[in-house]
């Protein structure tokens, strides 16, 4: 084994430049503004992954037909399917079948391309594919492009993992309490509102925090589109300083802190919010 | 981008791009052939009732999983030549980052599986005078991996999808070929839907050959 490397912790510290010691540019600081961009993305992609992938979930749960009652005013004719139907001057459609429906493809389409494709076809495929003017407001007028383009992206794409998990959760209470919320009188909304969604969300909190430290870990493909998070400092300092695994050494610290802090944390709080007499899906 | 939507550049690319796939498949099989090896190793010393083992096994897996696999390719494609003290080419420095990363994740699900057997097989097993040996081998890790098909699938899934991360480091799988194809010829738009649907189709048929392989199973 030769292993030749002549290791240098102080460059992680250079926060001056300072070409007697090897330091070329503020490393520190760049290893402080490569964190503080991971976070920024990875917040504000969960905020699209948790409010869309939840109705992406609820989406998947409707199973019991809701009609949309249209006045029907041409024929008289009476055709029926299973999704639509016209009978006596009206037609009902099912529209529960068409956002079931769409839920689904949405989920089938974000689960089976990779990220990264993902990603460039946000990044160099969609201000193709848009009008003109749009393709030159993503190019030149929006601010920070990179940075929207990768939180839009790491977002869609996890929210439809979040749905999944809000799908299980909601799955998993048992048709007795649904039944029994309709037997009172709530509405669909209410059912959703006050009885399903409450318990759904305390039994997913251990498949979501995955998710959330999945958009964590992901936000590092936001370096191929050009944003400079922490991976993409560490990739930095090694090619100014050669100092490749202190630098890859300070971001997997970094990354595993933040994961630890995360996990404790949710533990924590699934502790706080747990219900009594009930076991969760992911409690020991 | 001018005339459209080309459909002669995604013929024209076919060869090169099939190349690309090539080392994409290659990089998923070997991943996953011995990301399920050493995944399993690992489980049976996570669950080892020798501490020391499964502290180790367990400390393995979740530095691994709290780690970005872009950040684990960097690590070993700079490591890697530098342990063995020569060049050893990307793609092994990348498969062995892929094996190790996978053997985290297939921990996990071999820990369910062999979990999964109900502990009366074990002690059966003890019962009829088998080693321990023995009686994973012949009785434990066979249903443990039967139970498990499903979701290894899906994971091999998964790290089909992951070998695309290879791009950060330039080897020439299906996404970079086709990357190169598209800034060449200035041809982004085609060759990556190109490369979407490429995968989608490939991971639509997997995932509905699990689906049914789940269905099949849960007659039976």
């Amino acid at each position: 084994m030769n292993f030749s490397y002549n290791w240098d912790w102080g460059v992680l510290l250079c926060t001056v430049e300072d070409v007697d010691i090897g330091c070329i540019a503020p490393y520190f600081y760049w290893i402080v503004e490569g964190f503080g961009w991971t976070i920024a993305v990875a917040s504000a992609a969960w905020v699209i992954a948790f409010t869309w992938g939840s109705i992406i979930g609820i989406l998947r749960t409707l199973e019991t037909p809701i009609w949309l009652t249209v006045p029907f005013v041409k024929s008289s004719s009476t055709f029926k399917t299973t999704v639509i139907e016209a009978t006596g001057g009206v037609v009902l459609i099912n529209i529960a079948w068409f956002l079931h429906g769409f839920a689904t493809v949405y989920v089938t389409i974000f689960r089976n391309i990779p990220l990264l494709v993902q990603m460039f076809l946000w990044y160099f495929v969609l201000p193709e594919i848009v009008s003109k003017e749009a393709g030159m407001w993503l190019k030149r007028e929006l601010p920070l492009p990179e940075y929207w383009t990768a939180v839009t992206c790491l977002g869609l794409y996890t929210a439809s993992r979040v749905g999944e998990a809000v799908r299980a959760g909601i799955n998993s209470i048992t048709q007795g309490q649904h039944y029994a919320a309709m037997a009172v009188g709530l509405t669909r909304v209410q059912v959703y509102r006050y009885v399903l969604l409450p318990v759904a969300y305390r039994i997913i909190i251990p498949p979501m925090t995955s998710d959330f430290l999945g958009i964590f870990k992901n936000s590092s493909l936001a370096l191929t589109i050009g944003v400079l998070e922490l991976t993409a400092m560490t990739r930095q300092i090694d090619e100014y300083s050669y100092q490749t695994f202190e630098a890859f050494t300070a971001a997997t610290v970094l990354y595993i802190l933040v994961t630890a802090i995360v996990m404790f944390a949710m533990r924590i709080v699934e502790g706080r919010v747990a219900i009594p007499g009930m076991i969760s899906l992911g409690a020991k | 981008m001018e005339g459209g939507f080309d459909f002669a550049i995604i013929l024209e690319s076919v060869p090169y791009l099939a190349e690309g796939m090539v080392l994409t498949f290659q990089l998923a099989l070997l991943g996953i052939s011995g990301g399920i090896f050493f995944g399993t190793l690992l489980a049976l010393c996570r669950l080892s009732p020798f501490a020391p083992l499964s502290f180790i096994a367990g400390s393995y897996v979740n530095f691994f999983r709290s780690m970005p696999l872009i950040l684990v390719i960097f690590w070993f494609y700079f490591m890697v030549p530098l342990i063995v003290g020569r060049p050893v080419g990307g793609f092994w420095s990348v498969t062995i980052a892929f094996i190790m990363f996978e053997a985290a994740y297939y921990c996990e699900i071999m820990r369910a599986g062999i979990q999964s057997v109900t502990v009366g097989q074990v002690y059966a097993g003890q019962a009829l005078g088998l080693t321990y040996r023995q009686n994973m081998q012949y009785i434990v890790l066979p249903q443990a991996f039967r139970n498990m098909i499903p979701i290894m699938l899906t994971q091999a899934i998964v790290l089909f999808q992951d070998t695309s991360l290879v791009y950060v480091v330039g080897l020439g799988d299906f996404l970079v070929h086709a990357d190169i194809v598209a800034n060449r010829d200035n041809r982004l738009m085609e060759m990556f839907t190109t490369v979407a649907v490429v995968y989608f189709v490939l991971c639509l048929l997997g995932t509905l050959y699990i689906r049914r392989l789940q269905r099949k199973l849960a007659h039976e």
